[in-house]
């Protein structure tokens, strides 16, 4: 049952975006199309989920003076080798995504992971607190792509869902406000208003 | 007037029981009618303290001259580039019709979107509804391109009342111009319907299509001079947006304001001081011959008849709730506005008209001029007691 609670709050109770307000930069910049944000969402999942693996397993031979540096460096190979990867695969969305794979190392969600879970928990724990972590992230950020890619360009996944409707036709037009940052800052701010107005104990006083 | 009928009528209607969930609705068209009780009774020489119904009423009847102008006008300009102004026996009447018929769903539209919205948060919020929004949804359908798709401007009006209002407790707490946020959603989400020359005069009596009419800004962002006269931008038949095209007809509504003292005289001068000072640098930039555009030579007071100047400074700036708040506050916040505007529009041709991005900065940097005046304010006061 706890460890089930380990994958289930960062949906809900503990979400990282919603709640712990962590990550926020890298989901209003990649978000504008749906496929870049599903990479984007699973290479996080990918490096937070072993970042805390790898370091819950480092946790007791990690001097505390040090600890930042150390996990600095795991979570820098973990973002290397999946860049490797996308560039590999996909190296047109790897393209589109540009920095923000980079910066994955300072993305605030796994550092926080580190420092607040794996570095005083068992690996398995840790194991699944990293991987529901990063679920909980790829929720926000599918959401945030699907609306502003549908919206924004019309299309979903490149496929023209607005154009086949025949929307277009009836005088309907894209939302350019959709696809620029702030929009999506703004959409952030409708889930969290709309997550909290369920959630009443989250509200601050 | 005899109302007495009218609130009988009321009283039997009022919810109890089941119906009792309607209470905030039936509390807004009470008030609407019949507060504040007290009405003169004698002669209409006695100045009592406005309540906010009353000023909102007023600032409604100052928008008047803009609005039937803005009417006309979108029919003159229509007759005029289909070339059939001359044919007409009545062409004022015939102009004003026009207009009247492209303007009242704009209207229609605007009220039932934000007045929804509004009732349907203060029923849920157990609120009671206030009037804020009458002034809010007449101003919007007076900012934007008469063209404008119907769906698009309810989006906006949708967007202005939650995002811009509501989220941050209804009237009276936004720290935004909801009308500008309105258009300044069109503006980013449909930059094709809100710039460019296309866009300014209606082609037909229905739809949104467009006849190409250069609007003197337009001019000036594509480099050349404006084609139209300053007598013709004083008075207003020039394309633009639906009603701030004549400084004739906002600076009727702008007396009234100011006669009433609804809006602050404070931020009204000093959005042109600010303005007129910002053009005369560029100006002198100009007899310097600095490279920049053919924005320099434009003389500083062409720029109070262009574009949204006028209707921001009279209408949009000088809002109570948005503006600053102390008297030496709304100095600084009215010169930065009129100076910024001006400076957007010659040194970033991507904005045309600066006066909604300047006014939208402003009201986000209003409280922090009110908070360095008081503490400035206290810090001098400290200083002199302690001497």
């Amino acid at each position: 049952m706890k460890n089930f609670d380990l994958i289930k709050l960062p949906f809900s109770k503990n979400n990282p975006i919603l709640v712990q307000v962590l990550g926020v930069c890298s989901c209003l910049a990649v978000t504008a199309q749906l496929k870049p944000a599903v990479v984007m969402a699973l290479s996080v999942t990918v490096v937070v989920t072993l970042a805390n693996l790898i370091v819950s397993l480092l946790r007791n031979t990690i001097p505390p003076r040090i600890r930042i540096i150390v996990q600095l460096v795991v979570v820098s190979t973990l973002v290397v080798l999946v860049d490797q990867v996308l560039k590999a695969y996909v190296y047109d969305v790897s393209k589109q995504l540009s920095v923000f794979v980079g910066l994955i190392i300072t993305n605030c969600i796994v550092m926080g992971r580190l420092e607040a879970f794996a570095m005083v928990q068992k690996p398995w724990a840790s194991f699944l607190d990293g991987l529901g972590n990063g679920l909980g992230y790829s929720v926000i950020l599918i959401v945030l792509g699907f609306v502003r890619e549908l919206f924004g360009s019309g299309t979903l996944w490149g496929y023209p869902v607005m154009e086949k409707l025949g929307l277009y036709s009836i005088g309907y037009e894209n939302n350019g406000l959709m696809i620029m940052p702030p929009m999506a800052l703004i959409l952030v701010g409708l889930i969290i208003w709309a997550h909290r107005s369920k959630n009443k104990d989250l509200c601050e006083q | 007037m005899n109302m007495k009928w009218l609130e009988d009528w009321f009283e039997k209607i009022e919810p109890k029981g089941k119906w009792s969930w309607l209470g905030s609705t039936y509390e807004a068209f009470h008030t609407f009618a019949f507060t504040p009780k007290t009405v003169t009774k004698s002669g209409s020489h006695i100045r009592d303290a406005v309540d906010m119904k009353r000023s909102i009423i007023i600032v409604v009847i100052a928008l008047m001259p803009a609005l039937l102008f803005g009417m006309w006008n979108i029919g003159y300009q229509h007759y005029m580039s289909v070339g059939t102004l001359s044919t007409f026996s009545f062409p004022l009447f015939t102009c004003f019709w026009f207009g009247f018929l492209r303007m009242l769903p704009l209207i229609v539209v605007s009220y039932a979107v934000g007045l929804f919205i509004e009732f349907a948060f203060a029923q849920v919020r157990h609120h009671e509804v206030n009037e804020g929004f009458l002034a809010t949804g007449l101003l919007i359908p007076m900012i934007v391109p008469v063209t404008t798709p119907l769906w698009q401007l309810a989006l906006a009006v949708a967007f202005a009342v939650i995002i811009g209002k509501e989220v941050f407790g209804g009237s009276g707490m936004n720290f935004l111009n909801p009308a500008l946020v309105a258009r300044a959603v069109l503006f980013f989400a449909y930059p094709t319907h809100m710039s460019g020359d296309k866009v300014w005069i209606a082609a037909d009596l229905w739809g949104s299509d467009a006849i190409a009419g250069a609007t003197p800004m337009g001019d000036l962002a594509a480099g050349m001079r404006p084609s139209a006269s300053a007598l013709d931008m004083l008075i207003g038949t020039i394309p633009g947006s639906t009603c701030e095209t004549s400084f004739i007809a906002i600076a009727l509504g702008a007396i009234l304001l100011l006669m009433t003292g609804i809006a602050s005289w404070r931020i009204m001068l000093s959005v042109f001081l600010g303005g007129g000072a910002m053009g005369l640098l560029f100006n002198l930039l100009y007899t310097i011959n600095f490279p920049l555009s053919t924005y320099l030579e434009l003389t500083f007071y062409y720029h109070f008849l262009m574009g949204g100047f006028a209707f921001g400074a009279v209408f949009m700036a000088t809002d109570p709730v948005t503006a600053a708040q102390t008297n030496t506050g709304k100095w600084i916040y009215g010169l930065l506005i009129g100076a910024f505007a001006v400076l957007l529009r010659v040194c970033n041709p991507a904005y045309p008209e600066g006066m909604m991005l300047s006014i939208l900065f402003m009201n986000c940097m209003a409280p922090l001029i009110d908070h360095c005046v008081v503490a400035r304010n206290i810090k001098m006061r400290e200083r002199r007691a302690v001497k």
